[in-house]
C-alpha cells in the first residue's frame, strides 16, 4: 500500500474555494496532495487505491462545533468513543464537545484528558471547549489561560447562561488578552426560569410554561454591548429567534467582532412539531413559532448565521419518558446533521455550497483550524455522501448511545457512503 | 552633641522650605520640588548609616500617625523618620481609638488636632481620605496612602532608590507590572516617574488594568514577556489573595504562569535590569522568591532603607516651611 488514495468521478463541493462541480481529489499520507476540478489526476502509481464515487458528492468532513457527551461524569449517557461513533456516521469529522461535564473542562488537567480520550478513540477529531468559570456555575473565572494552552479552543459556560454581568465582562476582557473566543448562550434565566416550550399560543393551549422569545434579545443586547465594552469577540450560542436576529443584524452592522451559529433543529422544527408532547423536541432553546423558524432559515441563507451546529445533547430514555416538563431537554443530532442540512438544498431553499459551508470551513476558519476545505495541504477529512439517496431515520437504529432524536420517523435524502479522517476510513467503504 | 557626616551637613544648606503645607500627591509635585526631596533623602541616607543617627531638625514638634489601615512597616517608616528628626511621635490605629466605637474621620481628626499635632500621617482605605482631613486640620498632612488613590513617599522612596541605582531617572524605562487597577503606588509611580522624564509601561492582564490608563501616556501589555523586554527596571506589584481565585485573576498558578517575575521572564529585560516591590511580597505569587533574593538584581530591601530616608526629607521640609510661618 503505497498510502496514496484517489476520489475520482465525484462532484466536488468545496465553500471554501467556492468550487462545486465534477473533480477528484488525490490523499497522501493523511493530507490533500491534489484537488483536480473537472477531470482526473494526472498519472497516478499502480498501487494507489482508486475509490470510484459514482458521481457522488465529495465534501470537506463537517465541522460540528457544538456536542454535548456525557465524558467525564455520565457516561451512561454517551462517551466520547459512541459520540465520535455517531459523527463519523455522520460525515462529521472533527466536533468540539462542551465543557459542562462532570468534572467541568475549566482547568488544563481535564483539557489533557479529553484530548488523550480523543487520541485513543483514534476516529474524528474531538477537540475540548473549556469552561469560562469554574464548574460552569458563572461565578469564578476559570483558567482561561492554562487552558488555552493545554489546546480549548474557546470557552463557554455551555447550556448556562452568565448572568453576572461583572462576570463576563471580566471574562471577555481575560479571554480578549489571550485570544480566546468565547461562547455565550443569549437566555435571561428569569424570562426562562421553570420553561418547558417557547410561549405563545401553542404553549397556552398545551399547558406549557413558556419562555418568551424575547428573552434571547434582552441577554444578547447584552452580552453585545459588553463586545463592545471589552473588544473581544464573541461566538453568540444560537440565535433562534427573529427578534434577536435583527439585534445582531445591527451589532454586525457596527462592526462587533461577533459570530452566530443555530441548531439544525431551529433550522428544521418549530414549537408545532413537539404535536403530543414528544419529548424528543424538547430542547433548549426551545423550538420556536413557525415566524421565527423562518427568519433563522433567511439569516443563514443570507449568510448572517454563518455556522450551523447540531447542538448534540444525548437524553437515555429514562430521561425523556417523562411527562414533558420534567423531560429532560436536548436531542441528538451528530449522523443527522447533515442529511437534515440536505433538506434545503433539496427544497431549493439554500444553494448547497452555502449550505456546506455552515457546516465545514466557516467553523474551520473561526477557530483556526486548517481542516474544512479541498485543499492542498490540508488535512485528508471528507466526507463521500449520496446526495439524493432516501434514508428513513429510525432513532432506534442511531450509532450514539442516546436516542433522542426529533428526526425519528422523518425521511430526508443524503446518505453518507464514507467519512475519512487523516486520509484513514472511519465509517463506510 | 549629634554629629552629621559633612555631606549632610553640605544638603541641609539646601533645605527648602516645601512650598505646599501637605504632601498629599505625587501630581502636586513639580521637577524641582521632587530634585530637592531626592537630594535631602540622599544625605539622609548617609546619616542612617552612621552610627549616631539622631538630629535635631524636629526636635520639640508632635508627628501624629494616624494609620486607619494596618502597616506595620510604613507606620514603622514614618516612625523612625520623626524619631531620628528629633520630634515626638504618637501612633494612633484605629482598632484601639473611638473611631472604632463609630466616631467619623473627621471628629477623630479634629479631636486629634486639638491636640496640636505639628505633622499628621495618614492612611485611609477610602480614595481621598488624606486631602479630606487636610481641610479640616491646622497642621500639616502627609498622605501615607489613601485608598487606591495615591502613595507619594512611596514614589519618593522608589525613585530615590532607582536614581541610587542608575544615577538618573531621565530615560529610564520601567515597567510597573501586576495589579494596577488597585494600587495607590503604581499611580503615584506612574505620575512621579513621568515628571521625571522616565518611560512607564503597565504589565498585567487586563481585568487588572485601570480602565483608560493608556491615557495616562503609558503603553499597556497584556504579555509580560514583551511588557518588561529591555527595561531598566521592573517594579512588581502585589496581588492580594483575594482578587484571585476566579474574581480578577483565575487561579494563583495560572497567575504566576502568566504574569509573574521569575528568571525565564526576567531575562527578556536588559542585561543590568532592577527588580523592585513596594512590599510587603506574596512569593510564588508576583514574584519567585529565587529573583527576590537575588541582590544582584533586586533593589527590594534598598527600597525599605531609602523609605525611612525619603520620609524624613519630607518630614523635614514639611516643618521648614512651619518654621517659616511662625
Amino acid at each position: 500500500m503505497s498510502g496514496v488514495t484517489a476520489f475520482v468521478n465525484v462532484r466536488l463541493v468545496d465553500p471554501a474555494s467556492g468550487y462545486d462541480g465534477p473533480g477528484s481529489v488525490v490523499v497522501a499520507e493523511g493530507v490533500i496532495a491534489d484537488v483536480v476540478q473537472a477531470g482526473d489526476p494526472k498519472a497516478l502509481a499502480k498501487d494507489v487505491e482508486v475509490i470510484d464515487g459514482r458521481g457522488a458528492m465529495l465534501l470537506p468532513g463537517l465541522v460540528d462545533i457544538r456536542v454535548k457527551t456525557g465524558e467525564p461524569g455520565s457516561e451512561t449517557k454517551e462517551t466520547l468513543k459512541s459520540a465520535a461513533l455517531a459523527a463519523a456516521a455522520g460525515g462529521v469529522t472533527s466536533m468540539v464537545v462542551q465543557p459542562d461535564t462532570h468534572p467541568a473542562v475549566d482547568e488544563p488537567s481535564v483539557v489533557d484528558f479529553i484530548l488523550r480520550r480523543a487520541r485513543d478513540i483514534e476516529l474524528v477529531k474531538v477537540y475540548p471547549a473549556g469552561a469560562a468559570t469554574k464548574g460552569a456555575q458563572g461565578e469564578r473565572m476559570a483558567e482561561i489561560g492554562l487552558m488555552a494552552e493545554a489546546g480549548c479552543l474557546y470557552i463557554t459556560d455551555a447550556d448556562r447562561p452568565i448572568v453576572d454581568s461583572k462576570v463576563l465582562r471580566r471574562v471577555l476582557s481575560y479571554a480578549k488578552a489571550f485570544g480566546v473566543l468565547v461562547a455565550h448562550r443569549p437566555a435571561d434565566p428569569w424570562l426562562c426560569a421553570g420553561a418547558a416550550a417557547s410561549e405563545g399560543e401553542f404553549a397556552s393551549r398545551m399547558g406549557l410554561p413558556g419562555a418568551p422569545a424575547i428573552a434571547e434579545k434582552i441577554m444578547l443586547e447584552r452580552d453585545l454591548a459588553l463586545v463592545e465594552l471589552t473588544g473581544a469577540r464573541l461566538l453568540v450560542d444560537q440565535l433562534t429567534t427573529a427578534d434577536a436576529i435583527e439585534s445582531f443584524r445591527r451589532a454586525r452592522a457596527r462592526g462587533l467582532p461577533v459570530t452566530a451559529t443555530t441548531s439544525i433543529n431551529h433550522l428544521s422544527f418549530n414549537e408545532i412539531d413537539i404535536g403530543d408532547y414528544r419529548t424528543f423536541c424538547k430542547v433548549e432553546p426551545p423550538l420556536r413559532s413557525e415566524d421565527d423558524r423562518q427568519a433563522v432559515i433567511e439569516a443563514v441563507a443570507a449568510g448572517l448565521i454563518e455556522i450551523v451546529v447540531s447542538a448534540h445533547a444525548p437524553a437515555p430514555a429514562e430521561d425523556k419518558r417523562l411527562p414533558y416538563d420534567e423531560a429532560a431537554p436536548g436531542a441528538v443530532g451528530l449522523q443527522t446533521l447533515l442529511p437534515a442540512l440536505l433538506t434545503f438544498h433539496h427544497e431549493g431553499r439554500i444553494p448547497l455550497i452555502d449550505l456546506i459551508r455552515t457546516v465545514t470551513c466557516a467553523p474551520a476558519d473561526l477557530l483556526g483550524l486548517p481542516q474544512g476545505r479541498l485543499a492542498k495541504g490540508a488535512p485528508a477529512d471528507l466526507v463521500l455522501c449520496d446526495l439524493n439517496a432516501p434514508i428513513l431515520i429510525d432513532a432506534d437504529k442511531l450509532v450514539s448511545k442516546s436516542k433522542n432524536s426529533p428526526f425519528d420517523g422523518r425521511r430526508l435524502q443524503g446518505k453518507v457512503l464514507r467519512t475519512v479522517v487523516d486520509g484513514r476510513t472511519v465509517f463506510g467503504g | 552633641m549629634n554629629t552629621a557626616p559633612p555631606g549632610l551637613n553640605e544638603v541641609l544648606q539646601r533645605t527648602f522650605s516645601f512650598p505646599k503645607k501637605h504632601f498629599l500627591s505625587a501630581t502636586d509635585l513639580n521637577e524641582v520640588e521632587v530634585a530637592n526631596l531626592l537630594d535631602l533623602a540622599d544625605g539622609f541616607v548617609s546619616l542612617n548609616r552612621q552610627t549616631s543617627k539622631k538630629l535635631d531638625l524636629l526636635k520639640g514638634r508632635t508627628l501624629m500617625n494616624l494609620f486607619f489601615e494596618n502597616s506595620t512597616r510604613t507606620q514603622s517608616s514614618f516612625e523612625l523618620a520623626g524619631k531620628r528628626l528629633g520630634a515626638d511621635v504618637v501612633n494612633m490605629s484605629p482598632r484601639s481609638s473611638s473611631i472604632s466605637k463609630g466616631e467619623t474621620l473627621i471628629d477623630t481628626a479634629v479631636t486629634l488636632n486639638a491636640m496640636q499635632p505639628d505633622l499628621l500621617v495618614v492612611r485611609h482605605s477610602s480614595s481621598g481620605a488624606a486631602s479630606l482631613l487636610s481641610q479640616k486640620v491646622s497642621c500639616s498632612v502627609v498622605n501615607a496612602g489613601d485608598g487606591q488613590h495615591e502613595h507619594p513617599t512611596q514614589a519618593l522612596l522608589d525613585a530615590l532608590s532607582m536614581r541610587r541605582a542608575f544615577g538618573r531617572i531621565a530615560g529610564l524605562k520601567v515597567a510597573i507590572c501586576g495589579d494596577v487597577m488597585h494600587s495607590r503606588v503604581a499611580r503615584s509611580n506612574i505620575a512621579l516617574l513621568q515628571m521625571l522624564g522616565a518611560n512607564v509601561r503597565l504589565v498585567g492582564p487586563p481585568t487588572l488594568i485601570p480602565p483608560a490608563a493608556d491615557r495616562w501616556n503609558v503603553e499597556i501589555f497584556h504579555d509580560m514577556r514583551q511588557g518588561i523586554a529591555g527595561c531598566d527596571v521592573v517594579m512588581m506589584l502585589r496581588l492580594q489573595l483575594e482578587r484571585m481565585d476566579g474574581v480578577m485573576a483565575p487561579s494563583q498558578r495560572e497567575y504566576f504562569r502568566f504574569f509573574g517575575l521569575d528568571r525565564e521572564k526576567l531575562a527578556c529585560a536588559a542585561d543590568h535590569v532592577r527588580v523592585m516591590h513596594p512590599g510587603p511580597m506574596n512569593r510564588g505569587v508576583e514574584i519567585d522568591s529565587d529573583v527576590a533574593d537575588d541582590l544582584s538584581v533586586s533593589l527590594i530591601q534598598d527600597q525599605v532603607e531609602m523609605g525611612v530616608a525619603a520620609r524624613m526629607a519630607v518630614l523635614t521640609s514639611l516643618a521648614a516651611r512651619l518654621e517659616n510661618d511662625r
